[in-house]
């Protein structure tokens, strides 16, 4: 369990993290999303007690991480896969971290064959690779059995193979009891394997709702129309009442079921070249949520339309 | 057959329970991580070997061509001081390195992630130098005094044993010194050329301090402590000028400073 209440950080006059309470609960996977400098990565090192809140008060377990005493078996963090000295070896840099909570040698060897680097465990982490350097970081997470674990980004720079494993674990994690709190800025992802969202826009908290809820608040559906008969087919749908978007030569109508549509087209003997009932993604829904928090938008020229600068702004990421 | 009365929105609270049995951590634990840490780098092996080797080779060297008769007074181990001069460096690179490359990598986070007692990692750290830093200096000193005594052969009213531990002393704590100037600004070249100019300015500034009179005094304190001067009196073994002590008790008082500092700093900051 870590809580927060009214956790505030400020650099200067910038606010990165601003009146974020909530509680990650153990048992299931609980997903932190928000884009680049959201304040994701500062909620997180508070959590850990590394940077110091402005105000408000964070906890893990009850309390203060500075009142931890056995911290690796509490929670086991990964925040930065090259957060280890590149001359040490895998072996040392796991050995120097279960020393430091008395935690027996084996456990290291355990973690290495965990992750899957075994093999590698006397070579330096600066010849790893980045999925590699996540897998040592997620090795160094797992060191202590922790009844907490937390990732920021975990699937950064890992294989469609790595991306799988880390999932699972993930889940397999919860599924033993375990809160686990898992960072991303990619919906896509969090719908796979997160039960509950948290989600925050400029350290604003935007979203605390179960997965199942954001599904069904945020997706839009609709329903998608080609015809060649364009003009006539938008006048029969003004005079049944649905606005329609215009989108190139598609059409989008909001709030209709299809076969509604088909019949009004039948009636009015209109030739159709698509019908299709759409769901809107849930990387645009939460994209729509975040709107007006993005921080960093890319801007491709004075002329281009909003919704291209955003999907640019999130490749971007 | 009683029914329990269900919260309507009852929490999952699972709790994982591991198989790893609890202990509370200590310093004792800091100290074996510490030394893990130490001993399973390169840059600890670079240091040390440049360290022995310059004592070492250049004592050796010097013990040869120094005259028989001036051990008469002086203590076997005088010609380590030379590479001690050279020698201290590697030292006092290494001090700086123990710290700053923790900032440097990123490591300094997952260090006080697994130990947020963050005064207790700064203490191991310390200790831990100050011991592997003393041990080396202490064998590079002896190694040196055993040879001039073995191949010189002459006699010597100086007992040159005293001087393996002042000497060790004297270089381990500015190596601690230097781990404490590492801690504070977290930056391994910077804290690298401000112990240099430690080790330097004083021993060179007094030459032009004294053309004014107003400032002879500050070039006088800085010309008697500065470190080229307090290891020449720790080998020197001229009663007459002291033996070092007060070179050793201003630098320890120095190092005890400069960590107090180091400790202040590091409690609140964000790593």
């Amino acid at each position: 369990m870590i809580s927060l209440e009214g956790l505030t950080k400020r650099y200067g006059e910038k606010v990165a993290v601003n009146d974020l309470t909530f509680e990650v609960r153990p048992g299931i996977v609980t997903g932190f999303l928000g884009p680049n400098g959201a304040g994701k990565s500062t909620t997180m090192r508070m959590i850990l007690g590394l940077d110091h809140p402005t105000s408000g008060d964070v906890r893990v377990e009850g309390r203060h991480y500075a009142q931890l005493r056995d911290p690796l078996k509490s929670i086991g963090a990964l925040l930065d896969a090259t957060a280890n000295h590149g001359g040490r070896s895998a072996y040392h840099h796991l050995l120097c971290l279960a020393q430091s909570n008395g935690l027996p040698e084996r456990r290291v060897h355990e973690v290495l064959d965990i992750v899957g680097l075994t093999t590698v465990a006397k070579k330096k982490a600066k010849g790893f690779s980045m999925g590699m350097g996540q897998r040592l970081g997620i090795a160094a997470a797992l060191l202590g059995d922790p009844r907490i674990l937390m990732f920021d980004e975990p699937v950064n720079g890992l294989d469609p193979e790595g991306i799988h494993w880390i999932r699972t674990l993930m889940q397999r994690l919860a599924a033993e009891g375990r809160t686990v709190f898992v960072s991303s800025h990619l919906m896509s992802e969090m719908a796979l394997t997160a039960e509950h969202l948290i989600v925050i826009g400029q350290g604003r908290l935007l979203a605390d709702m179960s997965m199942a809820d954001f599904i069904r608040q945020n997706s839009r559906s609709y329903v998608r129309v080609r015809t060649p008969d364009r003009e006539r087919f938008l006048d029969v749908l003004r005079s049944a009442g649905i606005t329609a978007m215009e989108t190139g030569d598609v059409l989008e109508l909001d709030g209709v079921a299809a076969e509604q549509v088909g019949e009004l087209a039948a009636r009015h003997a209109l030739v159709l070249h698509e019908l299709s009932p759409q769901q809107a993604s849930l990387e645009e829904a939460f994209m729509r949520l975040t709107a007006e928090s993005v921080e960093y938008h890319a801007h491709s020229g004075p002329a281009a339309d909003e919704q291209a600068s955003w999907g640019a702004g999130w490749k971007k990421g | 057959m009683t029914t329990q009365p269900i919260p309507s929105q009852a929490p999952r609270t699972p709790s994982y329970v591991s198989p790893i049995p609890i202990s509370r951590t200590h310093l004792g634990h800091a100290l074996a991580s510490e030394w893990t840490k130490i001993r399973s780098v390169r840059s600890t092996l670079w240091t040390l070997g440049v360290f022995l080797a310059l004592v070492v080779l250049l004592g050796c060297m010097m013990a040869g061509l120094i005259g028989a008769d001036t051990y008469l007074n002086t203590p076997y181990t005088m010609p380590a001081f030379f590479g001690l001069l050279l020698g201290q460096m590697c030292l006092v690179s290494l001090g700086v390195l123990v710290v700053s490359s923790e900032y440097g990598t990123g490591m300094i986070r997952t260090t006080f992630t697994a130990s947020p007692q963050r005064h207790r990692v700064l203490a191991a750290k310390i200790l831990v130098f100050f011991a592997v830093a003393f041990v080396t200096a202490a064998v590079a000193i002896a190694a040196v005094g055993l040879y001039a005594q073995i191949t010189v052969g002459a006699r010597t009213n100086a007992n040159w044993l005293p001087t393996v531990f002042t000497g060790a002393l004297y270089v381990s704590l500015m190596g601690v010194l230097a781990l404490a100037v590492g801690s504070m600004m977290r930056h391994s070249a910077g804290a690298i050329t401000t112990m240099l100019g430690v080790l330097l300015v004083p021993a060179i500034l007094p030459a032009f301090l004294l053309f004014n009179d107003g400032l002879a005094d500050v070039a006088q304190v800085m010309s008697d402590y500065n470190a080229i001067n307090a290891l020449s009196l720790i080998f020197e073994g001229d009663r007459s000028t002291g033996t070092g002590g007060a070179q050793i008790a201003f630098l320890a008082t120095l190092t005890v400073l400069a960590c107090a500092g180091a400790f202040g700093v590091q409690a609140n900051r964000d790593v």
